[in-house]
């Protein structure tokens, strides 16, 4: 078990080595990398909103309500809200979600591109198909989802101010007073540090997983959920790793 | 001409490929032919790169392909065209885009230079005015002519195939098989086709290397393989019902 791991491992950063060499043509690799940003960034924005919305949501709604006291200054609902929001469901919720959406889209494509030779005919071309068709997919994760971080950071607070509106469980007032209270920007660098390692983690894992399939469709469906669970796992125990590093 | 000297494959403790020694010539269409799984596949991707053997070499011309440096493998690699047996066209890409892919990357041609070479190679292969589809809206033979396109754009000295009739109706493999032995004369080109259909054996075998189970068991041209007294060889050529009356009449 631990040996086929570390084999796991090893396998993984030759993979990366040959994903970090340099592109046989950077005009078509700024061309790749271009069409990764438009298709991951606006591919994911609504979903990311939408469930932004929703969690900001939530989470107002549930502080409000677990700290119901006349000892509590109601600016503490934004004040958590706002904390939470920003330093951990947003890089890590919606960096599960991406792992999900983006991560599972990587191995698939990839992979189909394995069972059907067609990263065999890139390398009996001459090309480096790991740098071809990996590196541009990083370099735009690594770009995306900080950017996607960002909006869903947004759409969760004004969620939050949505139902704080509509429910009237504090007034807005203390609302936004408690959002803007001690606010420290070294937050959201903390925030945007983490979805950017996690990026990486989503991009590289999902890759690997898709690079190495050997057989059919059978192990393509076997090897993107095989990605999915490697990569949540390894962006949840790096959560910890980073929190204690940063905090 | 390619030549393959004592290669040897393993897979884990499976040796798939035992001391297989044969040449490819220029000029001619060379047959690989055995029956699947006999290491027809394992020899070709050995040849092109795809596998590096555990023992002996292959030579392009004199120059030993698994020992060159990066930058000269990469040179003789863009020598190589190969048409796979899925056709592996890139199916984000319209035809037009697969068959300049290899320009794209390797030559600093304009885009006009680019077009007039997608539509010299489609002339090649008989296809004409795919240029804007994609490969999904293609039909099987229709696909592997347009993967014959794009393994001509760099104009290669070296021209594989594997199984280039597989999934093929018998009159479309026909065409194939023209198309194949065309090109190698019209361009001189050392082609290594992998098959095991009777009808390319006995049609465009210039040259035929007969493998099993992962040994070369027979070496010859398609003038003599229907008169060879090899066993094995017979057992593979002869299997067929069809085969088998053609036989009575030799």
């Amino acid at each position: 078990m631990l040996r086929q791991l570390l084999a796991t491992f090893g396998e993984y950063l030759i993979f990366l080595r040959q994903v970090f060499s340099k592109p046989a043509k950077w005009s078509m690799f700024f061309k790749k990398w271009l069409f990764e940003l438009d298709a991951m960034g606006i591919g994911s924005m609504l979903i990311v909103c939408i469930v932004s919305l929703a969690m900001g949501s939530v989470i107002t709604l549930q502080t409000a309500l677990q700290i119901e006291s006349g000892w509590i200054p109601a600016w503490t609902v934004g004040f958590v809200a706002r904390t939470s929001i920003v330093m951990e469901l947003c890089p890590t919720i919606i960096s599960l979600l991406l792992v999900g959406n983006l991560g599972s889209r990587i191995t698939a494509e990839i992979g189909s591109m394995r069972v059907t030779e067609q990263i065999d005919a890139l390398e009996v071309m001459g090309v480096n198909p790991a740098s071809h068709l990996v590196l541009p997919k990083v370099l735009a994760s690594i770009i995306v989802n900080p950017v996607l971080c960002i909006f869903s950071i947004a759409f969760a607070l004004f969620g939050g101010f949505l139902t704080v509106w509509l429910t009237g469980c504090i007034s807005t007032y203390n609302f936004m007073d408690g959002l803007t209270y001690c606010f420290r920007v070294y937050d959201v660098v903390y925030a945007l540090t983490k979805t950017c390692v996690f990026a990486f983690v989503m991009s590289t894992v999902a890759s690997f997983y898709g690079y190495r399939i050997e057989g059919g469709a059978l192990e393509l469906g076997k090897a993107s959920t095989q990605g999915i669970v490697v990569s949540s796992f390894v962006i949840l125990v790096l959560n910890v790793v980073i929190t204690n590093i940063m905090l | 001409m390619i030549e393959v000297n004592n290669v040897s494959k393993y897979f884990g403790e499976k040796q798939i490929l035992h001391s297989i020694n044969t040449q490819f010539e220029e000029g001619k269409v060379n047959l690989i032919i055995g029956r699947s799984g006999s290491g027809k596949t394992v020899l070709m991707k050995c040849l092109v790169g795809l596998h590096s053997p555990e023992e002996g070499k292959v030579l392009y011309s004199g120059r030993e392909f698994h020992n060159l440096p990066e930058n000269e493998k990469l040179l003789l690699r863009k020598e190589m065209g190969m048409v796979f047996q899925g056709s592996a066209l890139f199916d984000s890409m319209t035809i037009e885009e697969n068959i300049t892919f290899p320009l794209d990357m390797f030559t600093e041609q304009s885009e006009s230079e680019k077009h007039d070479r997608a539509n010299f190679c489609l002339e090649c292969v008989d296809l004409e005015n795919v240029n804007k589809l994609y490969p999904a809206e293609l039909s099987g033979g229709m696909k592997k002519r347009a993967a014959i396109a794009r393994a001509l754009a760099c104009n290669p000295k070296y021209l594989f195939f594997d199984e280039p009739n597989s999934g093929l109706d018998p009159k479309t493999s026909l065409l194939i098989d023209e198309l194949i032995t065309k090109i190698t004369h019209d361009f001189n080109t050392t082609t290594v086709v992998n098959t095991h259909d009777l009808n390319s054996i006995i049609t465009i075998g210039e040259t035929i290397s007969f493998i099993y189970q992962g040994h070369l068991a027979w070496r010859g041209s398609s003038d003599n393989i229907l008169t060879s007294d090899d066993q094995t060889l017979n057992d593979f050529i002869y299997a067929q019902p069809l085969t088998q009356r053609l036989r009575k009449t030799l």
